[in-house]
């Protein structure tokens, strides 16, 4: 290609100001004083081109080219946990992103294989570490689709799983808003985010006897009931969160600083949602009201009154957006399970006795255990109960051959558990499909062209849990 | 998931007229759900899991099948026929061999009101682009590939297992690809899927099976040089052993199990 004279003179003009002296590299004497020192500092280095072989131009021009590759992560506090970005910078654009994951791999899925199938939830609820309830649901739905029992799940036990899995969804999502304002450099939407998700944990201790890690929900319902005290305490925390997730709005919804750096970036549309496999609030901020529990409803989503939300403007300030007002829309839907809890007591687990856990715990003088009745049953009363009891905990139950998938929606989008059975007591397969996996396919991308600063906000928008990635 | 209603209605039209002949249901009036007819992929022998000691449970000689669900024949139920009849009327359409040795679909498993379609490897490109495309069928949103390993089911050990959601009709479909051990390959899908970039990874990480054509098959969780992959059902679990209380227990693979 050769370069017409126009261009030539024009970029001469342009880039130096001086006079063309042949080929390459412009003199410079370092120690005259350069007028034209901070043009060369603006627009770096500069090439003056005059004439001659166009490819010798554009060798010295590549020789001063600066392309940088930073690796940010995977020790980086506004990754998001051990997230490696590998970013190639010129100046403050962004030109490629890859993201490495892997840093958090422990084996789970492996792991579940060689335990029983009331174990595996002890291990999936570690997966993904903000929303443990809903991979211990979603582990759930599979294992009673599979023994086919999902009819008999009692009502009672779907309602305390929507429950605790709407406040884990809240839980979730302002630590997704607390940390995302920690990256963009607000420590008080950090502060307040995760004092209002306090609340949010202590409810769920008070319920499951866990702040994270529940093991709560299990194979045929959930591990203990709620009683009319936790319903009382549910009220009175769905009005302290209500002002916290009314205060938070206030601080972040007009806030200029917030919206100069989200609104208008980390921009995915549907068509890339649909492609990369996107699904939670960055498919919902393209406008598609994607959620499971309208599309497939699921522990009986469908008897509760809530919206979908959406937004179009598909960029980070709308994913911010659709997290708050999700958090309202869950407690609109904590406060239909709690009445539902007042007035419908029942059981919380299968009738069905070879497969549900033998005893209820309740809370003793000294914690959480097994219940004083049954502890009295089995040791005093009932040879043949002790020997069922001992089988089915060491054993476990068996559950037929075949394969199933059951998903969820978890705060973060589609979570789906993939179970093989061979007929045994043990997952002969268990596959989750974390929604956080999924999502940081987009990286690349909401992040080349964009800006080095937009990196932590994209980043922010997506909110993957590492653990969850990693498995 | 919603399955389809369980309770068996009239065949539905389709555009083969074997259809009908091949399911064995020539009358086309109601019929009952036809059970899926069990493939073998195992055999166990014993009852508990260590086999170092001499038999003193009784139990060594129990031997039994592990019989996972096979070929449905027609109808398959609700919706399932039409996803069928649709992909069948695509190939068709196009000239390509449905009901022959190298039938694309070698197999549809109706199973706990999820459809599977067992998919010969090499065409597996084209039924994916057909489930994508076609507007009866739109399965536009992948969840992802993963893979199973049945060491036993000799011949076809590795199988890649995908679910495709429909957002446009609401449905759900599972394929299953399956590939010897000696020669596990299986072609990519990351032209027709974007999302399964980094699933076929992970399936190249965990079970090794390559998929030809993918952009940058590398490892994706383990480091890059790390030997074997870990959720073969011959890779060990690891683990040491632990003393609780002056009594040791052992690792979990090593601790009986009840087979």
């Amino acid at each position: 290609m050769t370069p017409t004279t126009d261009q030539t003179t024009d970029r001469t003009t342009r880039g130096t100001g001086r006079p063309a002296e042949g080929t390459g590299r412009a003199f410079r004497d370092p120690y005259a004083a350069d007028p034209l020192t901070e043009s060369e500092a603006l627009e770096g280095t500069v090439v003056t081109v005059g004439g001659g072989d166009w490819d010798e131009v554009v060798d010295t021009a590549r020789l001063g080219e600066e392309r940088i590759v930073v690796n940010m992560g995977p020790q980086h506090p506004s990754t998001h946990g051990v997230l490696r970005l590998v970013l190639e910078i010129e100046g403050e654009t962004v030109t490629e992103a890859r993201a490495g994951i892997g840093y958090l791999h422990t084996g789970i899925e492996k792991n579940m294989e060689f335990r029983n199938w009331v174990q595996g939830v002890t291990f999936c609820t570690r997966m993904d570490y903000l929303s443990p309830t809903f991979n211990e649901t979603a582990y759930c739905l599979g294992v009673e689709r599979l023994l086919g029992i999902t009819d008999e799940v009692p009502a009672r036990a779907s309602a305390i799983r929507v429950l605790v899995m709407e406040l884990n969804r809240i839980g979730s999502h302002l630590v997704a808003l607390a940390t995302g304002g920690m990256e963009l450099g607000s420590t008080t939407v950090m502060m307040d985010g995760f004092r209002e998700r306090d609340t949010v944990l202590r409810m769920l201790e008070e319920i499951t006897g866990l702040r994270m890690n529940h093991a709560f929900v299990r194979p045929g319902g959930v591990a203990m009931d709620v009683t009319d005290t936790m319903c009382d305490h549910l009220d009175d925390m769905r009005r302290s969160l209500g002002k916290g997730v009314r205060d938070l709005e206030l601080l972040m919804n007009a806030n200029p600083t917030l919206r100069a750096r989200l609104v208008g970036t980390g921009y995915l549309n549907l068509a890339g949602c649909m492609a990369l496999g996107i699904t939670g609030p960055p498919v919902r901020s393209a406008g598609l009201p994607l959620d499971l529990r309208r599309d497939e409803p699921y522990c009986g989503y469908e008897d509760y009154d809530f919206d979908v939300v959406t937004r179009t403007e598909a960029d980070n300030y709308a994913r911010l957006r659709i997290r708050v007002e999700e958090m309202w829309q869950s407690l609109r839907i904590i406060e239909q399970v709690t009445d539902r809890l007042r007035k419908e007591p029942g059981p919380v687990m299968v009738a069905d006795r070879k497969i549900a856990w033998p005893s209820q715990i309740s809370l003793g003088g000294d914690g959480l255990g097994n219940s004083l009745d049954h502890i009295r049953h089995i040791m005093g009363e009932s040879m043949e109960a002790l020997i069922h009891h001992f089988k089915l905990v060491t054993e476990g139950f068996r559950v037929p051959a075949g394969q199933v998938y059951a998903a969820v929606e978890s705060p973060r989008g589609e979570l789906g558990c993939h179970l093989v059975s061979d007929g045994g007591t043990r997952p002969y397969r268990a596959h989750f499909r974390d929604p956080s996996f999924t999502n940081l396919q987009a990286i690349p991308l909401m992040c080349e062209g964009a800006q080095v600063a937009d990196v932590v906000a994209n980043v922010a928008s997506l909110d993957p849990v590492m653990g969850g990635v990693d498995r | 998931m919603s399955g389809p209603p369980v309770t068996p209605g009239t065949t539905p039209p389709t555009a083969d007229p074997t259809a009908t002949a091949r399911g064995g249901q020539g009358d086309g009036g109601v019929v009952p759900v036809a059970q899926p007819t069990p493939t073998v992929v195992a055999r166990r022998q014993g009852m508990f899991g260590a086999a170092d000691g001499g038999d003193t449970s009784g139990y060594a000689g129990l031997s039994r099948l592990t019989v996972l669900p096979g070929a449905t024949a027609r109808p398959f139920g609700g919706w399932f026929d039409a996803v069928v009849d649709a992909l069948e009327a695509s190939f068709r359409g196009d000239g390509h061999d449905w009901d022959g040795p190298d039938s694309p679909v070698e197999a549809v498993v109706v199973d706990r009101g999820e459809l599977t379609l067992h998919v010969r490897r090499h065409h597996l490109a084209d039924v994916c682009r057909r489930l994508r495309d076609e507007p009866d069928l739109r399965f536009e949103l992948s969840m992802g590939v993963s893979g199973v390993h049945y060491p036993d089911d000799t011949g076809r050990e590795l199988h890649a297992v995908y679910h495709l959601r429909s957002v446009t009709h609401g449905r759900r479909v599972r394929l299953e690809v399956a590939c010897p051990d000696a020669d596990p390959r299986i072609p990519s899908t990351v032209d027709v899927y974007p999302t399964h970039d980094w699933h076929e990874r992970e399936t190249w990480d965990f079970f090794g099976i390559v998929f030809d054509g993918h952009p940058a098959l590398t490892r994706i969780e383990m480091p890059d040089d790390w030997p074997g992959h870990p959720q073969r059902k011959d890779y060990p679990l690891g683990g040491i052993p632990v003393e609780y209380k002056g009594a040791t227990v052992p690792p979990p693979d090593e601790r009986r199990a009840y087979s």
